[in-house]
């Protein structure tokens, strides 16, 4: 119950810290120590399998794609001087504020309706057998085929979209 | 406290004392077969051999002045190095070196040789060199040096993309033996076949074995692969600006990665602690002795190959290993699916 609260501490600080830092690197670094924390709380829900993979897969791979945009982009702070020479709105003009708070409010009312319903039905977590790599495979090709294709589909067609999106156009040359 | 919890923390304790020394032995090793190679005699001024050579060196870089560039982002610059040897020593904690031991009966209960006994071990070791990748990405940003943010960028590139192959390897072994945990798939590999030659993995998934070493040499970024410290190019990549001990443990790091590296292949490939001739409760002999081969295979690999070009180890990656990783896993799947080999 201890690490619990540790870990559930860690992730609730973690995230927060995301949205407060002005730095974007700082702000991916906290998210990784959010997602670590994450994994932890799978661990105690004795599914380490996809605690690992919450680490490989998010910590691992897409928080070092961010990393990477990050940094090649060097986009050190918000509000820079440039951007408000260049006549890019700052984060902080009104149309962005009403369209912040209008998703705070979203957010807010699910949060609410999230702790309502576990009140009311307490959510059962499955049993450590169902958590097997053996068993998460066979439901995943069986009951679950086709939301699963479906999303390689749609991965790969963001992908390819990705690659047309920045490929230069025939004979500009490298 | 039980005698066997004592025993558990003096393990802990032995493996961390282990690879520390053992890291400091490759150092040695690397130079003087280095100067083997190349027809000279290495170090061996300090002590018989030039054994002292690593505690010299160490005692040198400890009195070493710590060097901070002005316009290094201070936090993550002192992080960055923490990273990398923290990520090297944990990876090791799933590694099992021996069978099961009663340290010549002093124990109750068997002992396992190994610090930690989890059932997804092969995950845990994948997800903490995932996270080793931060420690080398971050020291070249927060150096804010030009050499360091191209080599931190390259060296995590070719990481992410030997990964793949590394983990396609890593999954056709976990197909044959059925479990994620080390100890299962070594023990799957006791016995032998005809009598003489050995169960081992290497064996039954050749191409496996092969994907895994040359990855291992590209994640463990190591000549011919040893892009991130390309000297011509780079300077020393992304420690370009570190000095004293945090370039020490980015230096260890990278030694202790090697041992990591061959101790998996050794449990997932070779066998494990299993061998001839020696009893099971020795085994760890048979272990030490596979381990050292495949590190020796390194070092030789390094001080004979030249380095390639960048593009190359790109496309190497890309469009031969990772498609023969693919196809390997797919043919094992079948086999195991429709032979039941």
């Amino acid at each position: 119950m201890i690490l619990f609260y540790l870990f559930a501490a860690v992730a609730v600080l973690a995230s927060l810290l995301v949205i407060v830092q002005r730095n974007p690197i700082y702000s991916v670094l906290f998210l990784i120590a959010s997602f670590g924390a994450l994994s932890g709380l799978y661990v105690l829900l004795e599914a380490p399998f996809v605690a690992m993979i919450q680490i490989i897969v998010y910590a691992g791979a897409i928080m070092v794609l961010f990393l990477f945009v990050v940094m090649l982009l060097n986009a050190p702070h918000e509000d820079t001087e440039e951007d408000l020479e260049r006549g890019v709105p700052p984060p902080s003009s009104g149309r962005v504020k009403v369209f912040g708070a209008l998703l705070a409010i979203v957010l807010v009312v699910e949060l609410i309706g999230v702790v309502v319903a576990s009140r009311r039905a307490p959510i059962a977590f499955a049993a450590p057998a169902v958590s097997s790599v053996a068993a998460i495979g066979r439901s995943l090709f069986t009951d679950y085929a086709f939301p699963f294709e479906v999303t390689s589909v749609l991965i790969l067609v963001a992908l390819v979209g990705a690659i047309v999106l920045a490929r230069r156009e025939s004979g500009e040359g490298i | 406290m039980t005698p066997l919890l004592v025993a558990q923390i003096g393990l802990t304790l032995f493996v961390f004392v282990a690879l520390l020394s053992s890291a400091a032995g490759m150092v040695l090793v690397e130079r003087k077969v280095a100067a083997f190679l190349q027809q000279r005699l290495g170090p061996y001024l300090v002590g018989p051999w030039g054994i002292l050579q690593p505690l010299a060196d160490v005692i040198k870089l400890m009195f070493k002045e710590e060097l901070r560039p002005a316009a290094a982002d201070k936090w993550l610059f002192a992080l960055a190095p923490i990273i990398s040897a923290a990520a090297a020593f944990s990876a090791f904690a799933v590694v099992p070196f021996g069978a099961e031991t009663t340290l010549f009966g002093l124990l109750d209960q068997p002992l396992r040789l190994q610090v930690a006994d989890v059932n997804v071990a092969i995950l845990v070791i994948f997800a903490i060199a995932s996270m080793g990748v931060y420690g080398i990405v971050l020291a070249g940003w927060s150096s804010n040096s030009k050499y360091s943010l191209l080599g931190g960028l390259r060296s995590s590139a070719q990481m992410i993309s030997y990964e793949l192959s590394y983990g396609l390897s890593l999954a056709s072994v976990l197909v044959v033996a059925n479990s994620l945990s080390l100890t299962q798939i070594v023990n799957g590999q006791s016995g032998a076949w005809l009598g003489f030659l050995p169960r081992w993995y290497v064996f039954t998934q050749p191409v496996a074995f092969l994907v895994f070493l040359t990855a291992g040499i590209a994640e463990t970024n190591r000549a011919p692969f040893d892009f991130p410290e390309a000297e011509q190019e780079l300077v020393a990549g992304y420690h370009t600006e570190y000095s004293s001990m945090s370039f020490a443990m980015f230096f260890l790091a990278e030694y202790i990665n090697m041992v990591t590296v061959s101790a998996v292949a050794t449990d997932l490939f070779l066998g494990g602690w299993h061998g001839p001739f020696l009893p099971v409760s020795l085994g760890w002999i048979w272990f030490l002795l596979k381990v050292a081969a495949i590190l020796f295979f390194y070092v030789w690999m390094r001080w004979t190959l030249p380095r390639y070009r960048y593009d190359q180890l790109m496309a190497f990656g890309w469009k031969v290993l990772l498609p023969v990783a693919t196809i390997n896993l797919l043919v094992t799947a079948a086999g195991v699916l429709y032979l039941g080999i």
